[in-house]
């Protein structure tokens, strides 16, 4: 009887240990393949048969993104608009947060249920007039034009994240206060936002990696390539040199590094932040 | 990269408990000062959302808007225009396609690598490198993810010569979709398995045992405890990620461009070509409102449900 509990459960664990590993070449082999594709030489890149681990370093694909002040610029670029994006959706945010976990007001119910709905308009709908409107502002191919439209798709995170985490503050708080004479404003912002670094931090790297990340409006509210970001950045590259393999993947490394660290170093905000939003019953 | 949380609505809509009634001026004075704080998001909101929506309904009543200086009202003549155009039909069923198939896998997926990775069988520090592995997909970018499979799945690249093949797979009208789907399915499943794993490690563990001491085994507690108990993430999940692909544009734009001969077509990267490509941004705008209408069907359904769960 133990004798074959013993034997089925060690059966399980093989089982287990082999759909891990399968998973795991799944998930992360052609992330290798990208790493490993950046350190290779053109000609070398699709040799037969293929080898993971090249013979022959070669840095010339970073070197050659180091050296370009073009692409250095796509760079320069995402920094400018996710650090604006992020820094204004903070401040707008933690305000309105601070409103729905504080107070009672007429319309909140209307207004909770437009910001959640927000997230489902499709980014296609909104392009044309934002395309208008950007072009009619004389907002076209500037950084504002896309910091402004951008705010679209943070702001409602943001401000949901947010709120969550005020309410897990004690009301006392910033009562106490508010009774000692002081405003809302200065409740919030001397009392309430210096102890909420934590949910803060964590609300502005995923701002941060939203805005990194995007695409659509990048391609459509920009035109020069001194304007344009990463994600065009890699695309630019991809159509310029007829497939330097080498150097796409560098790019692609590089324009991922600061999601990987962000990722790396708040992953443990992320995950309870997703588990408090999706784990009820 | 996919916005990383299910939006919780409960703390919106249910705000901090108030015990008691204050008198009504203390009210009106707390409604006026919530709007001060919510001035910048009510504007943002305005300028960004109710106006642009507006705009956009404006357009697909019109002929030759933005290029036009003046145009003309043509009433529903834009719609009549896109839903009998074979091309938006065809966008429908691929976007249907896509969309159905990249959700049911990154579920099956998703459910898969949280069970093995909330398995009691294996140690800590594996289930940490595991999962560290298995979340790498979701932290590149759609620009990223494009260019490094175009790169595995050329006609000389990897995957034709671990399979032993030699086809185009994003380029064969045959291949192309079934390709950019499961390139979907690879750069979406974190976000699942991220929360069915946090929805696992919600379940109370008395429960299990209680089946186990009923005599239940793996395969039933599975299907009477565990599913059960994590249906309503289930739920939201789905229908987000319902809305999130019906959206997706960047990974087909930079794989296929919706080709060849339109056999990956979406609704968005038709919507895209008809305004971009040739300028037609009436009938642009009048698919944008279709999709539009589209996703708020499926955003109706989950506000109803994120409520029902509070």
């Amino acid at each position: 009887m133990t004798m074959a509990l013993k034997t089925r459960r060690r059966a399980m664990r093989v089982g287990v240990v082999i759909g891990l590993i399968l998973g795991a070449i799944f998930a992360a082999a052609p992330v290798l393949w990208m790493l490993s594709s950046s350190f290779k030489s053109n000609t070398e890149i699709f040799e037969l048969p293929p080898r993971l681990l090249t013979e022959k370093l070669s840095f010339d694909a970073y070197i050659a993104i180091f050296t370009d002040p073009e692409k250095l610029r796509f760079f320069l670029n995402s920094y400018i608009v996710a650090g604006f994006v992020t820094l204004l959706t903070l401040v707008v945010a933690i305000q309105a947060a601070y409103a729905f976990s504080r107070f009672e007001f007429r319309g909140k119910r209307l207004l909770n249920i437009t910001i959640v709905s927000v997230q489902a308009v499709p980014p296609i709908t909104l392009l044309i007039p934002y395309f208008g409107l950007v072009v009619a502002l004389g907002l076209y191919n500037t950084y504002p034009g896309l910091i402004f439209t951008y705010m679209v798709f943070t702001l409602p995170y943001a401000i949901i994240m947010m709120t969550g985490y005020l309410n897990t503050l004690p009301r006392e708080l910033d009562e106490a206060v508010r009774v000692d004479g002081a405003g809302s404003f200065t409740a919030l912002w001397r009392v309430l936002v210096p102890i909420s670094v934590p949910g803060i931090v964590s609300v502005g790297v995923y701002t941060f990696m939203i805005a990194w990340n995007e695409y659509l409006f990048a391609l459509t509210l920009t035109r020069t390539v001194d304007m344009r970001t990463v994600p065009i950045g890699i695309q630019l590259l991809m159509g310029q040199h007829s497939y330097e393999w080498n150097e796409i993947m560098a790019m692609s490394i590089l324009g991922s590094i600061p999601v990987l660290v962000l990722f790396l170093f708040f992953q443990r905000y992320f995950i309870s932040g997703l588990t408090s939003g999706s784990v009820k019953s | 990269m996919q916005p990383l949380i299910a939006p919780d609505t409960e703390t919106l809509v249910l705000g901090p408990d108030k015990g008691g009634i204050r008198r009504r001026r203390s009210q009106a004075r707390k409604t006026a000062e919530s709007y001060g704080f919510l001035a910048p998001t009510l504007i943002l909101l305005v300028v960004l959302m109710v106006v642009p929506i507006v705009m956009v309904v404006g357009y697909s009543f019109q002929d030759n808007v933005i290029l036009n200086k003046s145009p003309q009202f043509v009433g529903l003549d834009n719609f009549v225009a896109v839903v009998t155009d074979p091309a938006f039909l065809n966008a429908i069923s691929n976007t249907l396609i896509f969309t159905v198939t990249s959700v049911v896998a990154h579920l099956v997926l998703g459910l898969t690598f949280a069970m093995l990775l909330n398995s009691e069988l294996i140690g800590r520090v594996p289930r940490a490198i595991f999962r560290a592995l298995y979340i790498l997909p979701w932290l590149f970018t759609a620009a990223v993810i494009a260019v490094l499979w175009r790169m595995l799945f050329a006609p000389n690249g990897v995957i034709n010569f671990l399979l032993g093949t030699n086809v185009e797979w994003l380029a064969s009208p045959e291949l192309a979709l079934s390709s950019v789907t499961f390139i979907n399915i690879w750069a979406g499943y974190p976000f699942f398995m991220v929360s069915l794993l946090a929805g696992l490690q919600g379940i109370p563990a008395e429960l299990n045992e209680a089946a186990r001491v009923d005599g239940a085994n793996g395969v039933q507690r599975f299907f009477n405890v565990t599913i059960p108990q994590l249906r309503p993430i289930i739920v939201s999940l789905v229908l987000l990620d319902l809305i999130w692909t019906s959206q997706q544009f960047a990974l087909i734009w930079l794989t296929t461009g919706g080709g060849p001969i339109n056999v990956t077509e979406m609704l968005s990267t038709y919507t895209y070509k008809l305004a971009f490509s040739k300028y037609d941004f009436s009938l642009a705008s009048t698919s944008a409102v279709l999709v539009l209408l589209m996703s708020m069907v499926l955003a109706y359904f989950y506000v109803r449900h994120q409520r029902a769960r509070d």
